[in-house]
This record gives structure tokens, C-alpha cells and sequence, in this order.
């Protein structure tokens, strides 16, 4: 059972059932650059006000469906799935889509791969002092991402994978063994982590038995503030953050850059 | 006329997302946290969140607890038909097997299930069958997921299953659902008048509510004696007597049938 079948296919109509048609990507994402401007001005004048809106707000819902999974979104499947024969004005749409997530629910869409169009949605919220706490349902994983996403930013942004095992291991999360919260870890780290873009997990070339290596995945450097996540470290040895002076530039510059975007 | 959302109502929003429900009080707590202004009510404050949410078929709706009488906000899909938030989430037979559960519940007069009578089903289904172990799994997933509630395994709807499927479940049984007579909702849990040409249901907390301070409590349709414990009213539940029963008018409210989101 693919739930990642359900995510999309339940964000249309009840009464359309979509098929998971493999598809060829790059021929359904070249449509967007063919559009002449002309083509955009008529299909303005063809469409409604109102339907115009309804477009916007079926995106807006594939989206939160598709996120609720931590699936990044692909333009394509965007164009496919949801907005179809409007692609001329799905430059307008999406406009009006960053603006819905922004005014509506505080949220940022934001591509993390320009080039194959893909998004993901980030909170614009700061969290604010004195927040009741049982209100955020906590998540394990999330602390088990943590540790992780720690460790190889201190460690320079890439880790052989056998640090981060072993780095588990010291805190009794054993990847070769069944964990009582997390299941399968391995499977956890190299998979789920992985397909949500917290993390990548790439084979090290030339090395027999193959060995791979991790980094931060392409959602953790939009999510995960660097100096945040200094300071909690820096809590945790009961250290100055400012004391890792090469972490701490590295930290400092990607705020400075994820402000500037 | 709608007045755009400030980060306060965002703020409520995202928590009521991520939790898919909460309780009146929490409510309460969470506006007074994330407001900016004072003196505004948090009726009025939910009110420009629902307006800015309508487009996307999403809604916040407040319920009662068959259980403890309290009041809770939960945020639902409006649409006309099926279970579609929960089709995201789950398989077509897990959605067969809840069905089947909806159903025994609905049928039953203690708007209960019990897990054995559940297994039953779940050998029994048309989509893809589930065997014990993966039966006792999809029910925890629902359990946690917050759609039902177990306890010495028998299984019930929980609130928020009923605030979000009452339009559902009244088009889908129609006059096979039990009603309060009290507070027109959909009443699972309930006492019934004993006198036959009678039968009227109410709530646990509406009995509570109705019969409170009554030394002599009669059935507030045929008269005759109300035959049942009545239980005691909880403190909390008092307090919000003046704003019960706003889900039941908008169970008259059919927007257009499309599907939304999210938890």
C-alpha cells in the first residue's frame, strides 16, 4: 500500500480517480518554458475570476496533502495532477499560491532544487516565547534527525556513514537491531530521512566494500537553522557556541544567506 | 468585508494543523498566547480564521464529547461525501475496515465496537482482507490518528471523528442514526427512554445537563420517568452551556463537493 499514491490521488476530486502514470518529467515540465505570452493573455481572458480561484485553491490543498508526508512537491506533478489545462497561467497561480500559503498560513513555499522544480513548504513563523508546550505534538524522529544533523554539521557538513552508526550506538540506537520507537533505524535514516531531503546518503566512490557518506539534505539547509542548532549544541557540552569558531562561521553565513532568499 | 489574518490567527492555525483537534480550554490558552490585541473573542478570532480557510474547504468547527460533556475545536474538511481526509492517510481496505467499524458502532445501542467483533469483519473484507496482527495494527493507527477511542477493548468514535463526519454519517445512515433530543447532534453514546412508543436518546453530559438539580427526572418527551443513572454534571461543562450546539447548524450547510486536506 503506497500512501504516497494516496497523498496525491486523494487531493482531486472524489469523483475522479487518478491513476499513477509513470511520466516522463522533463517532457511535462518543457510545456512551462513553451508558452508564448500570447498563449498567457488569451487563456487570462478565457478563464473566470472565480475560476482562477478555485485553481489556486486546489493547488493550495495538493500541496498541504503532499506536505503532510514530507514529500517535496514537483512542479510537474503540479501541472498534472492540479492545474492542467491552465497551464498558460500557471505562472499567475502559483503567485497567488505563495501568497495564499503567506497570508493564510504563515507558511513559505520555497524550491530547494531549482532545477527540476521542486518545493517544499517551510514554517515563516518564529516560534514565540512561553508557547504551552503540549500544544506541538513531539515527534522522536525528529530528535533522532537532530542528533544526526548535529553531527555532521560539527563534523564539517559530510560524515563516512559508520560516524553517525556509531554516534546512534553510544545513545542505544542500535541500526542493526529493532529499535522499540524507531523500528527499522537503518531504514529510518537512509530511507525515510532521505526521501523527505533532511539528509543525503551517497556512495563514496572507489571504495570496496562500498562505504557512504552523509550531509545535509536539501529541506534541512531551508528548515534547520545552523545556529540554532549550534546553541544546542553548545548547551550540551556546556560550551560557548562561538568556541567552534569554523562551525561558527559556517553557521553565521548560512543565516545571513537563508535571510538575504 | 473579511479581515485578513495577523500572525496570531496563523500561529492558531499551524497548532490546530498539526494537532487536528483541541480542547476548548487549550483553545482558550492558545488564544490569550499567540494574541495580539486583547479583549477580542476567541469566537470572533476563529471566525477570521473560517473565512480565510473557506476556499480551501477546510473549517473550523467546534463539537461536544459524547464522553466528558467538554467542548472542543476541531479542523475539518467540509465536503459533502466520504471519508476523503482520512484517504491520504490510509489504505483502501483500512478505510473498508473503518467503514465496517462506523457501522457496528452506529448499529450497536452502546455505540460501541467490540475488537473481536472487528476482527470478524476484517476476514470478511471485499478490498484486500487483514489478518489479526495487521487488523490490531490499522485499529492503533486509527486510535492514535485520534479517530477512535478504546478502552477494555471495545472501540468508539472519538470526538473528533464525529465533529468531522457528522454530515457524512447523517447522509450516509440517515434515520438509522441515533439523535439527542436535547442537542440535536448525532448521539452514539447515549441513554434511551425506556417507553416504547417513546425511544428518545440523549447524551450523558445532556442528561446531566437536563435533569441537573431535578429531584424527580422525567423524560422530557412522553413524561413517564426517566428510568437511568443520571450522571453528574463536570464543572467545565457547565460553564460552556451557552455555546453548545453550533456544529448542528452547520450540518445544513452543503458546500461543493471537493475534496481538502490536511492534518
Amino acid at each position: 500500500m503506497s500512501q504516497r499514491k494516496k497523498a496525491v490521488s486523494a487531493s482531486q476530486n472524489k469523483t475522479q480517480r487518478r491513476s499513477q502514470v509513470s511520466l516522463d518529467e522533463d517532457d511535462e515540465d518543457a510545456h512551462f518554458s513553451q508558452i508564448t505570452s500570447s498563449q498567457v493573455q488569451r487563456a487570462r481572458e478565457n478563464y473566470t475570476s472565480d475560476q482562477i480561484d478555485r485553481k489556486v485553491a486546489e493547488v493550495v490543498q495538493f500541496i498541504l496533502i503532499k506536505d503532510q508526508k514530507k514529500i517535496p512537491i514537483r512542479r510537474a506533478d503540479i501541472g498534472k495532477h492540479v492545474i492542467k489545462e491552465y497551464k498558460a497561467i500557471y505562472t499567475e497561480i502559483m503567485n497567488r499560491v505563495f501568497r495564499k500559503f503567506d497570508q493564510v498560513f504563515g507558511l513559505k513555499l520555497v524550491e530547494i532544487d531549482s532545477k527540476n522544480h521542486i518545493y517544499i513548504l517551510i514554517n515563516k513563523l518564529e516560534p514565540i516565547h512561553g508557547e504551552p508546550v503540549n500544544m506541538r505534538p513531539g515527534n522522536p524522529k525528529t530528535g533522532l534527525l537532530f542528533v544526526i544533523l548535529s553531527v555532521i554539521f560539527m563534523k564539517g557538513g559530510v560524515v563516512k556513514e559508520n560516524t553517525v552508526w556509531n554516534t546512534l550506538k553510544k545513545l542505544r540506537v542500535d541500526p542493526g537491531e529493532k529499535h522499540d520507537e524507531f523500528g527499522d533505524v537503518k531504514k529510518v535514516v537512509t530511507d525515510e530521512f532521505v526521501r523527505q531531503k533532511y539528509l543525503e546518503y551517497v556512495k563514496i566512490p572507489h571504495t570496496d566494500p562500498v562505504e557512504c557518506e552523509f550531509r545535509w539534505g536539501l529541506r534541512a539547509e531551508k528548515e534547520v537553522s545552523k545556529l540554532k542548532l549550534l546553541d544546542f549544541v553548545g548547551e550540551l557540552f556546556d560550551q560557548d557556541p562561538q568556541s567552534w569558531t569554523q562551525q561558527f562561521r559556517d553557521a553565521s553565513a548560512a543565516e545571513t544567506s537563508s535571510q538575504r532568499s | 468585508m473579511s479581515r485578513t489574518m495577523g500572525d496570531s490567527h496563523k500561529r492558531f492555525l499551524q497548532t490546530i494543523m498539526s494537532n487536528g483537534i483541541i480542547g476548548a480550554s487549550q483553545a482558550v490558552a492558545l488564544h490569550k498566547h499567540c494574541c495580539e490585541t486583547h479583549g477580542e473573542r476567541l469566537d470572533d478570532f476563529i471566525n477570521v480564521i473560517n473565512t480565510q480557510l473557506q476556499p480551501f474547504f477546510m473549517h473550523i468547527r467546534k463539537g461536544m464529547s459524547e464522553e466528558d460533556g467538554l467542548e472542543y475545536y476541531a479542523l475539518v474538511n467540509v465536503t459533502e461525501t466520504d471519508i476523503t481526509r482520512m484517504a491520504s492517510d490510509y489504505a483502501d481496505n483500512e478505510l473498508e475496515l473503518f467503514r465496517k467499524t462506523m457501522d457496528l458502532i452506529v448499529d450497536s445501542e452502546s455505540g460501541t465496537a467490540s475488537s473481536t467483533d472487528i476482527l470478524n469483519c476484517a476476514d470478511s473484507l471485499r478490498t484486500k482482507k487483514l489478518k489479526k496482527k495487521e487488523t490490531e495494527l490499522v485499529l492503533n493507527k486509527f486510535v492514535q490518528d485520534k479517530w477512535l477511542k478504546e478502552k477494555d477493548g471495545e472501540y468508539t468514535l472519538s470526538v473528533r471523528c464525529i465533529v468531522e463526519m457528522e454530515p457524512y454519517m447523517r447522509t450516509i445512515y440517515q434515520d438509522l442514526i441515533k439523535v439527542c433530543h436535547v442537542c440535536h447532534n448525532i448521539a452514539l453514546q447515549c441513554q434511551m427512554c425506556e417507553t416504547p412508543a417513546c425511544g428518545i436518546k440523549m447524551h450523558l453530559p445532556c442528561v446531566a445537563r437536563y435533569f441537573r438539580a431535578r429531584s424527580d427526572p422525567r423524560c422530557p418527551a412522553c413524561n413517564d420517568f426517566w428510568p437511568h443513572e443520571i450522571p453528574e454534571m463536570r464543572h467545565s461543562q457547565s460553564q460552556s452551556s451557552q455555546n453548545l450546539p453550533s456544529s448542528s447548524k452547520e450540518n445544513t450547510a452543503p458546500t461543493p463537493s471537493r475534496r481538502s486536506r490536511r492534518t
